[in-house]
């Protein structure tokens, strides 16, 4: 498995939720998920505007193989979505931690990403 | 679980492994959409050792197979000669489909692995009014070598004798049985025998430049081909019809009485209903189970996947006879358009 960044936080459900400087949140999926999911091939992301709650459903992700939810690891208002993927999902696959992000969450309350698992937390639980 | 002789093969290449009814066996050795183009455009070898391969021989041999296949084996008396079957129960209904290889007087039966005890018992029990007898061949294994690029690899590595045959006939060479059969809708062989010198072959195939494809591409490879999985769009449940399989029901020989015969003489195939390609129009992926309708009446989503060729989703559906040619599938909760089409997505060069 290659490294996970340092600042991201995580729900045990594989998404990522990683603090921006202007106070917004960025969603992603893992690289351990992608590499379960395969060669993903479609998404599907959530309006802007669109109210989410926290771990509630908000994006699909669907590979070669099967289709499966995105959850949002924080409650909130969807600011902007990551059109590239939509163009090309294979970008997931490719660079999970970084251009492959899902959306980006105005949050209601910063506090719940202290309920998510550090990357240490994380890491283990793709062990198993 | 059960592991085939490639399996360290698959762990020293990086296949993701998965539990395929209780075989370990490669999804992917990293990308199932390149694994896919692969075969498509060039070659690719499959380790496809969790099927299962009976031997039947003995002087009813043929009588028996008339018996239980809804294929007429009579068509292949030539030695050297492959057909595709289904076999069915009293009803009519599916329970497997397989190749049947005749060579140098005995016959070869490559059927699924989910269903090799029920094939196994059935098999058995029917043998028992023949002189005939059916063997598994726990000793064997299977691999596929599919691609355009086929004939040109073997006539370099196997020779002219295998090269020249013709779709669906089949030789015995280096003592295994290689067969121009396949499961991808590309040229190809399957060569079919004892473990040791597969494994011998397909080493030699590897450092010859040939790449591993996993299970995976070989599931979305046999959908754009128009080519039926049992157990998804067909099973126990299902006659033929249903299927587009009438064309392995030969009721030609009005003295071959088949199991299932009676049952399908009084289905009338063009009332049944019959499956079909689909193709979505809109973005987003036909999986098992969704629901289409063309306003009138109802249809299922069997297979669904993406189609590498095609770059959209593609799936077979069974409809009712007078489906229409255009309709809508429900994608969570979003009505979309799908094209109806002929199952055979991409046709063989």
């Amino acid at each position: 498995m290659s490294d996970i960044p340092g600042d991201l936080k995580f729900l045990s459900s594989h998404e990522w939720a990683r603090v921006n400087d202007d106070g917004t949140v960025t969603i992603g999926i893992s690289d351990h998920a992608q590499s379960q999911l395969g060669d993903i091939v479609y998404v599907e992301l959530p309006e802007i505007g669109k109210e989410v709650e926290f771990e509630g459903d908000t994006a699909i992700v669907e590979s070669v193989k099967a289709a499966s939810d995105v959850y949002s690891p924080i409650s909130g208002e969807i600011v902007e979505t990551n059109d590239a993927i939509e163009q090309e999902p294979e970008i997931i696959n490719q660079s999970p931690f970084e251009e492959g992000w899902f959306f980006k969450i105005k949050p209601h309350n910063i506090d719940e990403l202290s309920e998510l698992l550090s990357p240490e937390e994380y890491s283990e639980i793709c062990e198993d | 679980m059960n592991k085939t002789f490639l399996h360290d093969f698959h762990l020293k290449n990086n296949a993701k492994m998965v539990n395929f009814s209780g075989w370990e066996m490669p999804l992917n050795y990293g990308s199932q959409l390149d694994e896919h183009l692969k075969v498509r455009e060039n070659v690719g070898m499959f380790d496809v050792s969790h099927m299962t391969v009976f031997e039947v021989f003995g002087k009813d041999a043929e009588e028996f197979l008339k018996k239980i296949l809804s294929n007429d084996i009579a068509k292949i008396k030539t030695n050297g000669e492959a057909i595709y079957s289904l076999l069915l129960n009293e009803a009519g209904k599916i329970l497997d489909d397989l190749i049947v290889y005749n060579l140098n007087e005995k016959y070869f039966i490559v059927s699924n692995c989910a269903t090799k005890e029920r094939d196994e018992e059935w098999l058995k029990e029917n043998a028992m009014a023949f002189e005939v007898k059916v063997e598994h061949k726990e000793d064997f294994g299977i691999i596929a070598i599919q691609g355009p690029d086929v004939s040109d690899f073997f006539e370099k590595n196997i020779g002219a004798s295998i090269v020249n045959l013709k779709n669906f006939e089949c030789a015995s060479h280096k003592g295994l049985i290689f067969a121009r059969t396949g499961y991808t809708g590309e040229d190809g062989f399957e060569i079919i025998g004892n473990k040791e010198a597969l494994l011998e072959l397909w080493n030699e195939f590897n450092d010859a430049g040939v790449d591993p494809i996993g299970l995976g591409a070989r599931d979305t490879l046999r959908i754009e081909a128009g080519l039926c999985l049992y157990g998804t769009d067909m099973n126990d449940k299902t006659h033929p019809y249903e299927c587009n399989l009438g064309w392995t029901v030969d009721m030609n020989d009005k003295e071959r009485h088949f199991i299932g015969k009676k049952s399908l003489m009084k289905i009338d195939p063009k009332k049944s209903k019959k499956l079909v390609g689909v193709v979505l129009e809109d973005k987003g992926i036909l999986r098992a189970g969704y629901e289409i309708s063309d306003g009138k009446s109802n249809g299922e989503i069997l297979s669904g996947t993406f189609s590498p060729v095609l770059k959209k989703s593609i799936g077979f559906a069974r409809v009712t006879s007078e489906f229409g040619s255009t309709g809508t599938v429900i994608i969570r909760n979003n009505a979309l358009n799908v094209e109806i089409v002929s199952p055979r997505f991409i046709k063989k060069r």
